[in-house]
């Protein structure tokens, strides 16, 4: 299987499995351990509350899955909650922890209107795989949390402005999320799908 | 830059066929909801909303089709609402393809409700649909029910807050005395609402000219919604937005500008 969207609750998975499907891959909805370990890619999806998602997650051993991926050099890529989940702590509706693939905690953000919710631009990483060709384009964000710390590794790190700063994206080996949603994000999300299954 | 303020034309939909004054040239069929969301879409909306105005169960089973069809399609936000009743409705929209719903007289009949979906599916899935004129209530303002004919005896502010309190992530404030006049948004509203709330805020009702959407977003808006102005080209999504940035606004480039 080229792509697995790991499904770990209820949502719309829809538009993310033909996003990527639009990328000329073939594209499956699993929650099942080994089809997801198998796949060429992962798409972990956000669904809820960082707490949910992560009661969500650990119910499909979506957390253990992530890790061998890494261990295996299996390119994954979080989206939204999805890429929350992927830091150490969260303290939305409470103290939660995540799978901890990076150290920083996700708090709320610091805004006179949330959720941030629209289209907004990202100021790309240098060398940026996935921004390459839509570095001045904007992205669909639906989020009230995020991460302000910058991760102390070699990370790609993209960031975005809503009155204050927070990661938008990241590119660390094989492991890359999203703040915003590229399914959601019109043409220059399309194509930011693209540039990440050209990497696999 | 910062966040684009978002243009959001609204088709209303009963039995699969979008209904209310559709005015393209350049469609091969007018009524159909996937074509004119891409027609949308292509011209740079930053979202959609559909409003399921079916009166009946099968006419709400075609919509779901129409939301299925249009997310396969269509890649930008999905709102829908009309006849949103339970948590379960919200659940077969959001597994159909919706990323929004808007609920309005449910909510008001059972403010729970508010609460009973945020929890499940998270705040930033729930809009509030509000439709408010000017009365003589504590604000000034009061909510209506059956488009704007009946009054639900509720404080449009109070309810705001208290809809906010429970959950809701974004506020659609329709205005009723606006609403079809073509003379400007009700920008007093718009002030008020914002003024008791932190939830993005979307205005509706009242756009005539392009200086009544700079002067919405002036009041307070984030978003700005039309139905009809756009239906029969009165304004292309496109012309908007090419005045908006010109006038400092921050929005998203149109795919085909």
């Amino acid at each position: 299987m080229a792509i697995a969207i790991l499904d770990y609750g209820s949502g719309n998975l829809r538009s993310a499995l033909r996003a990527f499907e639009r990328a000329g891959r073939e594209v499956v909805l699993t929650s099942d351990y080994s089809t997801a370990l198998e796949a060429e890619g992962l798409v972990v999806p956000g669904v809820g509350a960082f707490g949910a998602c992560m009661a969500g997650l650990k119910s499909v051993r979506g957390d253990e899955l992530v890790r061998e991926r890494i261990s295996l050099a299996r390119p994954t890529i979080g989206i939204c909650v999805g890429m929350q989940i992927l830091f150490a702590h969260g303290v939305e509706h409470g103290a939660h922890e995540g799978v901890a693939i990076w150290p920083p905690t996700v708090e709320k953000l610091e805004a006179k209107v949330l959720p941030h919710m629209g289209w907004n631009t990202v100021n790309a990483a240098e060398g940026s795989q996935l921004f390459k060709g839509v570095e001045g384009e904007s992205f669909y964000f639906v989020h009230s949390y995020g991460v302000t710390e910058r991760i102390e590794s070699a990370a790609l790190q993209s960031w975005t402005d809503y009155d204050s700063r927070f990661l938008a994206a990241i590119e660390d080996g094989v492991m890359s999320a999203t703040q915003f949603h590229p399914e959601k994000s019109g043409d220059a999300g399309l194509h930011l799908i693209k540039n990440w299954v050209s990497t696999l | 830059m910062s966040l684009s303020v978002r243009i959001i034309p609204c088709l209303d939909v009963t039995d699969g066929r979008v209904v209310k004054g559709v005015n393209f040239t350049n469609l091969v069929d007018a009524g159909d909801p996937v074509e004119m969301a891409s027609l949308y879409n292509a011209e740079g909306a930053d979202e959609l909303t559909f409003l399921d105005i079916s009166a009946s169960v099968a006419g709400r089973e075609t919509t779901l089709d129409v939301v299925r069809k249009t997310a396969e399609q269509v890649f930008i936000p999905l709102t829908v609402g009309g006849g949103i009743r339970a948590v379960e409705d919200v659940d077969r929209l959001l597994r159909a393809g919706a990323d929004k719903v808007s609920i309005n007289t449910a909510a008001i009949a059972r403010p729970e409700l508010i609460a009973e979906i945020a929890d499940r599916f998270g705040s930033q899935v729930l809009v509030l649909s509000v439709d408010a004129r000017r009365a003589n209530t504590d604000s000034g303002f009061e909510v209506t029910t059956h488009g704007g004919r009946q009054s639900a005896s509720l404080d449009a502010l109070a309810w705001v807050e208290k809809a906010c309190a429970l959950g809701v992530g974004e506020i659609l404030l329709n205005s009723m005395d606006a609403d079809g006049t073509r003379a400007g948004y009700d920008l007093g509203m718009i002030k008020a609402v914002r003024a008791v709330s932190q939830v993005p805020l979307i205005a509706s009702g009242g756009a005539g000219t392009q200086d009544d959407f700079a002067a919405a977003l002036d009041a307070g808006a984030d978003a700005l919604l039309a139905a009809s102005i756009f239906h029969f080209g009165v304004h292309r999504i496109g012309d908007i937005k090419k005045y908006l940035d010109r006038s400092g606004y921050p929005v998203r480039k149109a795919p085909r500008l």
